[in-house]
């Protein structure tokens, strides 16, 4: 079956999503659904506020001080802002990796321990299988293996970046965030990392925020194109590459500004 | 401006910063080679294992030794939990510039600026006056046994003045853990206490342990803050429990340089005692610059 046929349901979406820093708009209104088991991209010029609506959907800008929210964000229907809901377990179903690969300075075995260890997994045979099985899954195992106890800082930049996507991956999160994530790296790294992301979709969901033109289309199965805090417009990713409604979204795709 | 006179203020304003660069340099030179010159020949393993003898015109410096790393071993442990936890709040729990932080910024500067010798005032009134008396009542001690100078007061008034040194530094490390590791591990649901426990204090470990190096070399020198709360003129004993008095490198010092009877007999002690007191706050110091440049090192390969 291909992957852009029949409709999923929308795993994760926001409705009127309205999202301040201070006073300043930083998103403006925007209902964007999120389809189970699709890559959905969201491009846009640098400040359109791609990147801000990715981190509202595990509310990473909770962190931001003056950061205020309308709306909401629903994740299998339930809003991600419910009192009874824990913004612990919501980052746990909702993982993220960031731009800038930041793995923690400790060994590669403790990074992707990490959020298994916070979540109080203290079995040393469970870790170590959910270990492997993450690394195996963000497709650094085999290059890895053999040092686990050697510290993370040691790895090449695409190497870190798979290790904080394997870090992300251990702890089994539904959906899965992506800020830019080969944004630092160099062609042969970005490509490992786009295969990834297309092996990755049959377990996980997958959001991507990109300035890539070229990796938008070639990793995603519905683009997203936000400009000045708003969603103009949102389809398939071919119809939105190749017959887009909008004439900024045209514009934009095609290279007129940007 | 004329090329020849660019060249001639540019010289000048080079060598006018090499020459102060110089004297200090020199001056600390000068010191050392003073101190030395007049200790090294007197420093041998008696003289730090003995007792003073002859109405301190003989013998060692033992019990000033010992009092001095009790005192500051007293202090560390009282300084460290009080001034790590003051800057845990301030940095990651306190809203930034709220009223409370900022109260708390300013007392904290106020705090290092004040004299020592008031410290030592302080130390009396709050300490021994104050909190040892209401101690012996409650206690039921029917002489001074808490209201009186001893090495648990005169080291909770050292705690009390290099507070300010452990806070800031300990909030210096806490700011040097980059915001990446802290957003990475939120994002893999760990709360924030797990967090700080986690990635930010074992991130931040060796500018606190600095500061506590840093802290005791400190405390190790100040002589003002324990002449009222606890240092003696002469214990031929050592301290045995916490409201005992004590003999104190630096207050030794000041003794053998002013109250000697014969002062030509006590000058080589003196050099001798100075140069223990100095190679000592060196060798902490040292040992501050040593934990920052190795975990330097460690932060950048990353073990």
């Amino acid at each position: 079956m291909p992957p852009t046929s029949a409709t999923p349901r929308n795993k994760m979406e926001s409705r009127e999503l309205t999202l301040r820093y201070g006073s300043k708009v930083a998103i403006h209104q925007v209902s964007l659904g999120i389809p189970e088991h699709r890559v959905t991209a969201l491009i846009g010029p640098s400040g359109c506020g791609k990147s801000t609506f990715l981190r509202s959907l595990n509310r990473m800008n909770d962190l931001i001080s003056g950061a205020s929210h309308e709306g909401s964000v629903y994740l299998d229907g339930r809003s991600i802002h419910d009192r009874a809901l824990d913004v612990v377990d919501l980052r746990r179903r909702v993982g993220m990796v960031f731009q800038k690969s930041n793995p923690f300075p400790k060994s590669i075995f403790e990074n992707v321990a990490y959020g298994l260890r916070v979540g109080g997994l203290k079995d040393k045979a469970k870790l170590q299988a959910r270990v492997e099985k993450s690394l195996r899954g963000a497709a650094l195992w085999d290059e890895v293996k053999d040092r686990l106890d050697e510290s993370a800082l040691g790895l090449s930049g695409g190497q870190q970046q798979r290790l904080c996507i394997a870090r992300a991956l251990a702890v089994e999160p539904e959906v899965l965030l992506m800020d830019e994530p080969a944004s630092a790296l160099d062609p042969i790294a970005t490509a490992k990392i786009e295969e990834l992301i297309h092996e990755l979709k049959s377990t996980y969901t997958i959001a991507i925020v990109t300035h890539n033109m070229q990796q938008a289309a070639r990793v995603s199965d519905q683009t997203a194109f936000f400009y000045m805090g708003e969603l103009v417009e949102c389809g398939p990713t071919e119809q939105i590459f190749t017959n887009p409604r909008e004439k900024r979204t045209e514009d934009y795709v095609t290279g007129k500004f940007g | 401006m004329k090329h020849a006179t660019r060249r001639v203020v540019g010289l000048s304003l080079v060598s006018l910063t090499g020459l102060a660069a110089f004297v200090i340099v020199a001056m600390l030179a000068l010191i050392l080679l003073d101190v030395v010159k007049g200790g090294a020949s007197h420093l041998s393993w008696e003289f730090l294992t003995q007792a003073p003898t002859d109405g301190m015109m003989g013998g060692g410096i033992f019990p000033a030794l010992f009092g001095t790393a009790a005192l500051t071993l007293l202090m560390t442990v009282a300084v460290m939990p009080v001034g790590v936890l003051t800057a845990v709040y301030l940095h990651e729990y306190a809203p930034p510039n709220g009223r409370m932080a900022r109260l708390v910024r300013v007392a904290v500067a106020n705090l290092a600026g004040v004299p020592s010798i008031v410290f030592g005032l302080f130390g009396l009134g709050f300490f021994i006056l104050f909190v040892g008396k209401g101690m012996d009542r409650a206690l039921g001690y029917e002489e001074l046994h808490w209201a009186q100078p001893g090495i648990l007061w005169a080291s909770l008034t050292l705690a009390v003045l290099t507070l300010p040194v452990v806070i800031v530094s300990t909030e210096e490390a806490l700011r040097a853990v980059p915001l990446d590791h802290r957003t990475a591990s939120l994002a893999l649901g760990a709360t924030q206490s797990q967090t700080l426990a986690r990635v930010v204090l074992p991130g931040a470990l060796p500018g606190i342990l600095t500061g506590a190096v840093l802290a005791i070399s400190r405390g190790a020198g100040e002589v003002a803050p324990i002449l009222f709360t606890g240092a003696a003129y002469f214990l031929p004993d050592l301290p045995t429990s916490l409201n005992s008095q004590f003999m104190h490198l630096g207050y030794h010092t000041y003794v053998l340089a002013t109250q000697s009877p014969d002062v030509e007999a006590t000058r080589p002690l003196l050099y001798a005692t100075v140069m223990v007191l100095l190679l000592l706050t060196f060798t902490l110091n040292l040992v501050a610059v040593l934990i920052r440049t190795r975990t330097r090192r460690k932060a950048a390969s990353g073990h």
